[in-house]
């Protein structure tokens, strides 16, 4: 299991994964149902394989700005997950959350805690249902924030990716409530992990 | 006026004057510029990585800042440029996402610039500016006619290096 590769990642292997990824996602569209205490719908992910460059083009191109939220992941696995939202997407939502329409291009700091608070919620429940599935121990770290240039903010997971291979594992879920949010999920396990999150759903 | 040719990321491209060369988005990775004055050969290499010689899967030659500048330098001079008179300027390299643990991952702009220096000393080609680090991304130009690096980052005036 060392040597698992991405790109030579068997299709069961990869249907596992697009599952997972299915899973929490739905997960995670709970949590910000509750959240935002409204019904809140959720497109089947889309759970793709790609090329650094081909990633940051479904988002709108490199220099589409977007908030994104990063945390690692420690415990019975490592690695780290990012979850992704364009930029108007992040503002409508906290808009639902705290009421206040903000002006301007910069984000207050009221926003961005809200952001970051939003983020914490999504991957949390994204983590806990990973966790319940394979009954591995999960603990995710203090999240950050970034909002700047896709491009710039992928460079971090393609990086991490970039010691594996030339690729990214990416999760594209859309949710729906009275405004459409476009969100982006990337999980970034790292090469033993996939071994240890497979051989836990009983796949050798 | 010429083209822009469009650099992606762990990828390099060469141009001579008019054309320019662009890359969109730099964050932790580095943008390398580098130019022959003589001819106008100008190149741009977009790194990832610092180093080719500690992963196993390394065959893709532009995304580690020591083989992507290498072979930069090599397919400029293959188009004219000589390597003793070639100038370079850097940008990128930042750290995104601001974290309490300093890992060795978190630190990966600052260590991918510390490899563009050292591969660039290596190879005595002079970095005549560079505008790296800090927490924001950054979107590139480079004419080899002038020189000029262009960098534009979120919220922030152009500048030119």
């Amino acid at each position: 299991m060392a040597n698992l590769n991405l790109e030579t990642m068997s299709q069961e292997y990869y249907d596992v994964l697009k599952e997972l990824g299915n899973i929490g996602a739905g997960n995670a569209t709970s949590a910000l149902a509750q959240m935002l205490q409204c019904k809140v719908d959720m497109l089947v992910p889309q759970v793709k394989l790609l090329e650094f460059q081909d990633v940051a083009t479904i988002m709108g191109g490199e220099e589409q700005i977007m908030a994104g939220i990063y945390l690692g992941v420690s415990g019975d696995i490592t690695g780290s997950i990012m979850f992704l939202l364009e930029k108007d997407s992040a503002r409508n939502l906290v808009k639902m959350l705290t009421g206040v329409s903000a002006e301007g291009e910069e984000f207050s700091d009221l926003e961005l805690s809200a952001l970051q608070e939003v983020g914490n919620i999504i991957t949390s429940s994204y983590l806990n249902s990973l966790s319940s599935m394979t009954k591995l121990r999960l603990s995710p770290s203090i999240p950050a924030l970034a909002i700047d240039m896709a491009g710039a903010i992928l460079s971090v997971p393609a990086i991490e990716f970039g010691v594996l291979g030339d690729k990214i594992l990416l999760i594209q879920t859309q949710f729906f409530n009275e405004v459409h949010l476009d969100g982006y999920f990337i999980l970034i396990p790292d090469l033993e992990s996939y071994g240890k999150i497979l051989a836990s759903l009983g796949i050798q | 006026m010429g083209e822009t040719i469009k650099v992606g990321m762990a990828d390099l491209k060469v141009c001579v004057s008019p054309d320019a060369v662009t890359t969109l988005g730099l964050g932790s990775c580095v943008g390398i510029a580098i130019r022959d004055p003589v001819t106008k050969i100008g190149g741009l290499a977009h790194v990832m990585l610092p180093d080719s010689t500690q992963i196993k899967n390394n065959s893709n030659i532009p995304k580690f800042a020591d083989t992507g500048i290498k072979e930069l330098v090599r397919q400029m001079v293959a188009k004219g440029a000589k390597q003793s008179r070639m100038v370079a300027k850097i940008a990128g390299g930042a750290q995104m996402f601001a974290f309490q643990n300093k890992s060795e991952m978190v630190r990966i702009g600052e260590r991918n610039v510390e490899a563009t220096k050292k591969k660039l000393a290596e190879m005595k080609i002079p970095i005549l500016a560079e505008d790296t680090g800090n927490s924001y991304g950054r979107t590139v130009v480079f004419y080899p006619e002038t020189g000029d690096f262009i960098i534009r980052a979120v919220g922030k005036p152009q500048k030119t290096i």
